[in-house]
């Protein structure tokens, strides 16, 4: 059987139909990340900001909430795109059987994907979009620099969700999602550079974190929310492109095994 | 005539699994088709090589005259397909599944409305249109569904056993659709267990079993050939009884507890001489059915 790479405009639709269902449930899906920055600048603001005042950071000194806010962003632009499309796509796929209903129209799989993927990506702007409003109210971000976050959020929105449609591609039930949340995103959430520099931790620890994404996607969140970007910031962007066309590719090829049988 | 359907050697396997071996079969425009077959007969399999879901593994597969592996995009704009699971997005409204539906066919807004609109008051679900999906009946949800599969205006309406876990009133409900549909033109490919279903919808049946057809024809005229016009049954019956019928050489089923006479037209008389050697129990004569034709020949064996 011939498998030519069918993707037509089409995936719109997929993205379209995400977004009917989204505003039906709107005024659920937008509280957490409105409330969600508040909870982190009010726990490790000042709660932890009284103990810990300045951080040193790349040879400069900076508040603690200056530290932490974009940190918060970037880690909410991972969670947004890889809860989507790993929990969110996998209930559509196994129990609602969206995806095989949709395969019974023009649709082809690659479409249906493709959709799925940007739709993650699209949860993660809605989300970054709304707690930069609240961030911003704090005055900790800095413009317009800080605008490009929204361009951002779709772009390592579409890494992470792809990551994440990988995995739907391979659990078998849903549960199986605690392993790549335990071993993958739980430790990102923890040691790439969000709650404190990565340089306190240990050499091998610190090699380790570099090879993670999050590491990258927070860099770059805290250059643009500080407005302080340089050429280095091309090659976070690179590392994200390839990361984004590597698990693309896997997660279309797991996602194809899976589908059509 | 060009062909809805034309399926020739068609296979599938999956593993081990021969689950559809060597099927050929025509389906022509505005005509019923139904495919019968127990559980894990390859009824589904055919229904889903047929709209993309399971490339087959061999054979020639042309819907409306297209090879289904160029032309599948094309070929799937012109169907309707209800699945045997429920996959209507249960978040949405009854209305809202339809034109959300109809956007995937690149069907304007404009005329996805009116044709749900249509389509809902032909469904008898146009009072529950602002209900959402998820609080719909079983009946409800399946006449959403084939509401659904109609969207697109489909040459070729395919379902899925369409009225598997219905109740009576529902059943009849959809057939009565379904018939209202066939008279006017659309081809029908439906799979079922039901052969009462099958006896009312369909011009044309095959009965599978492990992925091969076993017979095809007309429904009448297939149990005509198969059995006969009429069945005695006869309950608990006795060796004299089974000699009887062995010394005349009837065509019958020995069950145990039970057996089975198959009786050609104007042969009533057998009813009579049978009747004297039949016990307590009693026998009775009725008319052979779809379900006759289709034990017979798969057996009685559960397929579980």
């Amino acid at each position: 059987m011939r498998t030519p790479f069918d993707l037509s405009w089409l995936f719109w639709r997929v993205w379209q139909r995400n977004l009917t269902v989204y505003r039906e449930n709107w005024h659920v899906s937008f509280v957490p990340p409105l409330l969600e920055p508040f909870f982190y600048l009010l726990a490790f603001g000042f709660g932890l900001s009284a103990l810990v005042g300045v951080i040193r950071y790349e040879g400069n000194a900076v508040p603690y909430l200056q530290f932490i806010a974009p940190a918060i962003i970037a880690i909410n632009i991972m969670n947004n795109a890889f809860f989507e499309n790993t929990y969110a796509s996998f209930v559509r796929m196994y129990y609602q059987k969206t995806f095989a209903a949709m395969m019974a129209t023009p649709l082809s799989m690659e479409e249906i994907i493709t959709g799925e993927i940007i739709w993650g990506a699209t949860k993660s702007v809605i989300a970054t979009t709304i707690m930069l409003t609240v961030i911003s109210l704090f005055g900790l971000i800095s413009y317009p620099s800080g605008l490009l976050l929204i361009p951002l959020a779709f772009f390592c929105g579409l890494a992470f969700g792809s990551i994440g449609m990988f995995f739907t591609g391979i659990v078998k039930n849903i549960e199986l999602f605690n392993l790549p949340v335990f071993l993958f995103i739980t430790p990102m959430f923890l040691f790439s550079g969000t709650f404190f520099p990565m340089d306190t931790l240990p050499r091998w620890a610190q090699l380790l974190a570099l090879a993670l994404p999050l590491t990258h996607l927070v860099r770059l969140c805290r250059s643009l929310a500080w407005g302080s970007y340089d050429l280095s910031l091309l090659g976070e962007c690179l590392y994200f492109l390839i990361l984004l066309m590597i698990f693309f590719s896997l997660a279309m090829a797991r996602m194809r095994r899976r589908l059509l049988k | 005539m060009q062909t809805s359907i034309d399926a020739r050697q068609l296979r599938k396997i999956y593993g081990d699994l021969v689950a559809v071996d060597d099927v050929s079969f025509t389906v022509l425009p505005g005509e019923c088709f139904g495919i019968l077959g127990p559980n894990g007969a390859g009824k589904t399999s055919i229904i889903k090589m047929i709209y993309g879901l399971s490339p087959p593994t061999g054979g020639i597969l042309t819907v409306f005259g297209l090879d289904i592996r160029d032309n599948l995009r094309a070929i799937k704009a012109r169907l309707g397909v209800c699945q045997q699971e429920n996959s209507l997005d249960p978040d949405l409204t009854v209305r809202q599944n339809l034109e959300v539906f109809a956007r995937y066919f690149n069907i304007p807004r404009r005329v996805a409305r009116e044709r749900a609109q249509r389509l809902l008051r032909f469904m008898a679900l146009d009072y529950r249109q602002e209900a959402r999906a998820v609080d719909l009946s079983g009946g409800m949800m399946r006449r959403l569904i084939i509401a659904r599969a109609l969207i697109n205006e489909p040459d070729l309406l395919i379902l899925d056993e369409p009225t598997t876990g219905l109740d009576p009133q529902s059943r009849h409900q959809v057939w009565e659709r379904l018939e209202e549909l066939r008279a006017s033109g659309l081809a029908i490919l439906l799979t079922t267990h039901y052969m009462d279903e099958a006896a009312r919808l369909c011009d044309r049946v095959v009965i599978m079993d492990h992925g091969c057809i076993l017979v095809e024809g007309e429904p009448a005229e297939l149990i005509k050939r198969q059995i006969g016009h009429d069945i005695i049954e006869v309950a608990e019956p006795s060796g004299e009884l089974r000699d009887y019928i062995r010394a005349h050489n009837w065509r019958h089923e020995d069950l145990g507890h039970r057996v089975l006479v198959y009786v050609e037209e104007k042969a009533d008389h057998m009813f009579q001489e049978i009747t004297p050697f039949c016990g307590k129990a009693g026998c009775q004569m009725r008319m052979a059915t779809l379900e006759d034709v289709f034990l017979k020949l798969t057996g009685r064996d559960l397929r579980e």
